[in-house]
């Protein structure tokens, strides 16, 4: 069992998982001193014979100081959290180059179209395997979402990429992967009875590999298989 | 109500002794009214925890027959065994149940009820009547919901929060007549409060004892009306989306439809556009109360009074521009996505001004532990935990990793278990002896206080580290994942810590009902508190006062150098205190 | 709970501190009104959403809906909260007479307006405009079928969705409204309870009455000329 952040597989990981240790700090300070505050007043205020509690209404300083440290310490954030925000979401974010794959959500399976040996989605080359997404290391994929049905949502933990699929919508989500290897694509958007096993496979390979792969693939489906 | 000849004397006093019905069940007096929420909440709160102990079971020991579970049909958990529909339905209800009908009602339908008119000193709310149809609305709403159970195809399966076309289409969601009386219980929840809104918003307005200014009113009754406010105009929102979804379910419209051009993101903007002030109507009233709690409990005048209500007012107006972070990952434009961080990051700072502040009246205290002393310091230590959680899914691109993960979970329980709950428990036990004449036992408080405080750690804090490791929510079988399967023994330790907590709990049932015959009598005021209603004999009567008391300063006077007790109550008049001036009498 | 004498019926029953010197009855409908308010909000956001993002062209005003009859049932809602404001007048004047006939006028209106209303959803559903759009087979359809712009066919579910939706709850509050005038008018108005002093309840209906003749106006704007 992990105690920490899955194992980095993406471009995104470095960002997103600093940004965790980043809040983790923040708050791991706002929670020691509250609580270790806490703890000290219950011991050091405890209710003793005679004693009488100091009578005030408040402190305006203080009142100032933490709303103003609070406020600072969320804006900052929030500055930084944007950058990396519009990197990774952001409407432009997707690299020109960026390898396209269709992936169709529908109760209880993801349908993953490679563009074939154009590199280009739509056109008669495409073919389709079912709960498998092959894709190559160190290049932007783009994944082009459509759902049958109801609302799926599209997660690589390690790739630290979600993105839900909405029937009616077209929607892009792009990531890059690190480090080849096995993976897990799950549906992270409750969608039914079933939705604990819409499942598939992710395979990073390295450039070489994957080429090998696709033109397998290609040819197992223009045979008539599914290649699943 | 009254007679014009004795504006003064009490509404209902000389009344004949009422019926049993009109006394105990259609009674338009408040205090029964609050009571009767806390007898039927209470029980919602039971059969949420209990729908939560058997998603725990099969979250610890997946496939395997549950004890007991052998009573239930073969459509749901045959052998024992749950099914993968039952589970989804276990996971619908037990949000669904909590949220609408354990929490909220426990909040507002009791607390609200019972104080609003005792501590500003009316003889009850401002229509009566009203209110008890609003009891009554959200008791048959709560039968409906509990409905959903016994009709064919079993209840709502799509997630409290009903995602559309999921929710809109039985043919997808399996569930037919469940998931339509889960709308038509909503609609009537909401018909429900903002009968009671309506009700707390007049009598806070218009029905203050004289000299009860707003800015001496308690910190629990602000925050009532606060949350009156967020109810009033957020739960509409949620009547209008669940009409079109039931409409979309039974007459063939399209709101959410898309193949005829209907938005599935439009059902998850209105949802959370109540969703989110419904949020912070589930955690100011227990923030308000814990104030009260915390000042009583420390002897010290709560520390700043007026950045405490500025604060709840800032927390209920931020609370209408933040719905969208919990859409960052829906397919929402991700410009609006940046807009709502910030939004969302703001909001951390009035609540991190409360918390400051409650430290600040405990500072320097001369602390009493009671029963609902520490609860009330619970309350801070845990909802500090879920509140800082918060920032984690605030952060946008943290959010994509941690999005419908235990993290969510685990966040969510640290301010309504830890939170509201905790608050609950510091409110029950602390009004106890104002509704019922007797106190609730001191010991068995204080064993179900430090059995609940670590069982609820143990339940809750791994959820954070199961979200971090990237389960997602509302899996049947986690197992079912590779990269979850080394998980399953947190799942078992987090099961396990489960159900002694709800074991826990049966303490605080016995005991509450335990104290009812067999509790200490209580005198009038057993905490030496400063508020209105610890002037009345406890239980207070019907009709509250013989006389309109006045009030003369804040609720918060304790340790006054002006007395040699701890204590001033708001209506005791010293040498130096003035006569307050009367409202004009309209019409004259 | 016996009722109020009169007199005190307006003014707190007990000494208070200062509020907004509008009597409960009335704070509480104003209150009220703000739920309500959102309440169409919601409706009427989720129209103008719809709308807006809605895959094809709406139809042409007056293709579907009946103009004319709508124009003439807006009038009846208007004359209906006219007659109201006159009812108020007369009862603020201690006058009975007039309090009865403007007070039963307006029932009448809002009666007459609901009835209306219920004959343009009998004559659009013949025609076969349902909420989940144009009925196959029906005239609406061939029509829409010839010119699928004009009827905005592509949209057709959206536009009885929203059109029946928010039409009909508005009508739902027209018909609350005329049941509560009934009542009032049968056990206050016409055995003379009513005073000078005290019509708390014709001004609190009547606040009621003019939010939802303001909703109308809004609706038959958005709706039927948009």
């Amino acid at each position: 069992m992990h105690w920490w952040l899955p194992q980095q597989g993406s471009t995104f990981a470095g960002p997103i998982d600093g940004l965790f240790i980043a809040i983790l700090i923040i708050t791991g300070i706002a929670f020691v001193l509250v609580e270790a505050g806490l703890v000290w007043f219950i011991f050091r205020y405890r209710r003793r014979p005679g004693r009488k509690a100091f009578y005030t209404h408040g402190n305006a300083r203080a009142e100032v100081i933490w709303t103003v440290i609070p406020a600072v310490t969320m804006v900052a954030l929030g500055v930084i959290s944007n950058h990396y925000w519009v990197q990774i979401k952001g409407r432009n974010s997707i690299p020109a180059n960026a390898y396209p794959i269709g992936i169709h959500a529908k109760q209880f399976e993801w349908q993953v179209t490679y563009p074939g040996p154009d590199g280009k989605l739509g056109t008669a080359d495409d073919f389709t395997v079912r709960n498998q997404l092959h894709v190559p290391v160190g290049r932007p994929i783009v994944v082009h979402l459509s759902s049958e049905d109801v609302i799926h949502s599209f997660f690589v933990p390690q790739l630290r990429v979600r993105q839900d699929v909405v029937p009616g919508m077209d929607i892009k989500a792009w990531f890059e992967a690190t480090v080849p290897g096995d993976y897990e694509l799950g549906c992270s958007q409750l969608c039914g009875m079933g939705h604990y096993k819409m499942r598939a496979r992710v395979t990073v390979h390295t450039q070489a590999d994957f080429e090998v792969w696709l033109k397998q693939a290609a040819q197992a489906a223009a045979g008539g298989g599914t290649g699943s | 109500m009254t007679t014009a000849a004795a504006p003064q004397a009490a509404p209902h006093a000389g009344h004949a002794p009422m019926s049993f019905w009109r006394k105990y069940i259609f009674s338009t007096d408040h205090k029964t009214i609050g009571i009767q929420f806390l007898f039927v909440s209470l029980f919602f709160l039971l059969v949420g925890g209990v729908l939560a102990m058997q998603i725990r079971w099969q979250l610890g020991f997946p496939g395997r027959p549950m004890p007991g579970g052998g009573i239930l049909p073969e459509t749901m958990a045959p052998g024992g065994v749950i099914l993968p529909e039952y589970y989804i339905q276990l996971v619908t209800m037990h949000g669904t149940f909590m949220v609408f009908f354990a929490i909220m009602p426990l909040l507002v339908g009791v607390f609200a009820n019972f104080l609003i008119p005792l501590k500003l000193g009316a003889h009850d709310m401002a229509f009566p009547r009203i209110n008890m149809w609003s009891f009554w609305t959200a008791f048959l709403a709560g039968l409906i919901m509990l409905a959903g159970f016994f009709v064919p195809d079993g209840a709502a399966r799509a997630g409290w929060t009903s995602y559309a076309p999921l929710s809109a289409r039985p043919d997808l969601s399996g569930a037919s007549y469940g998931q339509m009386l889960w709308c038509i219980s909503l609609v009537c929840l909401g018909l429900s409060s903002i009968l009671g809104s309506v009700n707390y918003i007049t009598t806070v307005i218009n029905n203050r004892a004289p000299g009860m200014t707003w800015f001496r009113m308690p910190l629990s009754v602000w925050s009532l009306f606060i949350t009156a406010i967020l109810g009033l105009l957020a739960l509409p929102v949620l009547s209008g989306a669940a009409i079109m979804l039931l409409f979309d379910q039974t007459i063939g419209t399209h709101f959410f439809d898309p193949a005829a051009g209907g938005q599935a993101l439009l059902w998850q903007h209105l949802f959370w556009f109540f969703g989110h002030p419904e949020v912070y109507i589930l955690i100011l009233p227990a923030m308000g109360m814990v104030s009260d709690i915390i000042a009583n409990g420390s002897r010290k005048p709560i520390f700043g009074y007026h950045s405490m209500v500025f604060a709840i007012v800032g927390i209920a107006f931020l609370g209408w521009m933040v719905w969208g972070h919990h859409m960052f990952v829906s397919g929402m434009n991700p410009t609006l996505g940046s807009t709502f961080m910030v939004s969302t990051l703001i909001i951390a700072v009035p609540s991190a001004i409360k918390v400051f502040n409650w430290m600040g009246t405990m500072w320097r205290g001369n602390l009493h532990f009671h029963v609902p002393m520490l609860n009330a310091v619970a309350f801070v230590a845990m909802f500090v935990i879920g509140g800082l959680s918060g920032i984690y899914m605030a952060a946008t691109p943290l959010d994509m990793f941690i999005h419908d993960t235990y993290f969510i979970v685990a966040h969510i329980h640290y301010v309504l278990f830890g939170g509201s709950l905790f608050a609950l428990f510091a409110a029950i036990t602390y009004w106890y002896p104002k509704m019922f004449g007797r106190l609730m036992s001191e010991r068995w408080g204080k064993i179900h206080f430090w059995l609940t405080f670590l069982f609820y750690n143990c339940t809750f804090f791994p959820m954070h580290i199961y979200g971090m490791g990237g389960a997602m929510r509302r899996l049947y079988d986690p197992t079912q994942y590779d990269f979850l399967k080394p998980y399953q023994p947190l799942n078992q330790f987090i099961s396990i810590s489960a159900f002694l907590l709800f074991a826990t709990q049966l303490i605080f049932f016995l005991n509450f009902w335990w104290s009812l015959f067999k509790g200490k009598r209580a005198e009038q005021n057993p905490w030496h508190d400063n508020g209105l209603e610890w002037t009345l004999p406890s239980p207070a009567p019907h009709g509250n006062w013989e006389r309109v008391p006045t009030v003369y300063r804040g609720p918060y006077e304790f340790s006054s150098p002006q007395v040699a007790e701890d204590y001033l109550p708001q209506t005791r008049k010293l040498p130096t205190d003035r006569e307050p001036v009367l409202a004009p009498v309209a019409g004259d | 709970m016996t009722h109020a004498v009169a007199a005190s019926a307006m003014r707190p029953p007990f000494p208070a501190e200062r509020g907004v010197d509008v009597y409960d009855k009335k704070l509480g409908m104003w209150v009220f009104l703000g739920s309500e308010v959102m309440f169409f909000t919601a409706l009427i956001g989720s129209y103008v959403i719809l709308r807006f993002g809605a895959p094809g062209p709406w139809a042409l005003p007056g293709k579907v809906l009946n103009i004319p009859v709508t124009a003439f049932n807006t009038f009846l809602l208007i004359c209906s909260s006219v007659s109201m404001v006159k009812a108020y007048a007369a009862i603020a004047n201690g006058d009975q007479k007039w309090l009865k006939i403007w007070f039963g006028l307006t029932i009448l209106c809002g009666a007459g307006f609901v009835g209306v209303q219920a004959y343009e959803y009998t004559h659009l559903i013949r025609h076969g405009f349902l909420p989940s759009g144009y009925r196959a087979g029906s005239e609406l359809a061939e029509l829409a079928a010839a010119n699928p712009v004009m009827y905005g066919q592509a949209v057709a579910g959206l536009y009885g969705s929203t059109f029946f939706t928010m039409t009909g709850f508005h009508g739902f509050h027209v018909t609350c409204g005329v049941i509560s005038m009934l009542y009032l008018y049968v056990t206050k108005v016409l055995p003379g309870k009513y005073s000078k002093a005290d019509h708390a309840g014709v001004e609190v209906v009547g606040l009621y009455w003019h939010f939802v003749d303001l909703v109308w106006i809004i609706l038959f704007t958005i709706v039927y000329l948009v």
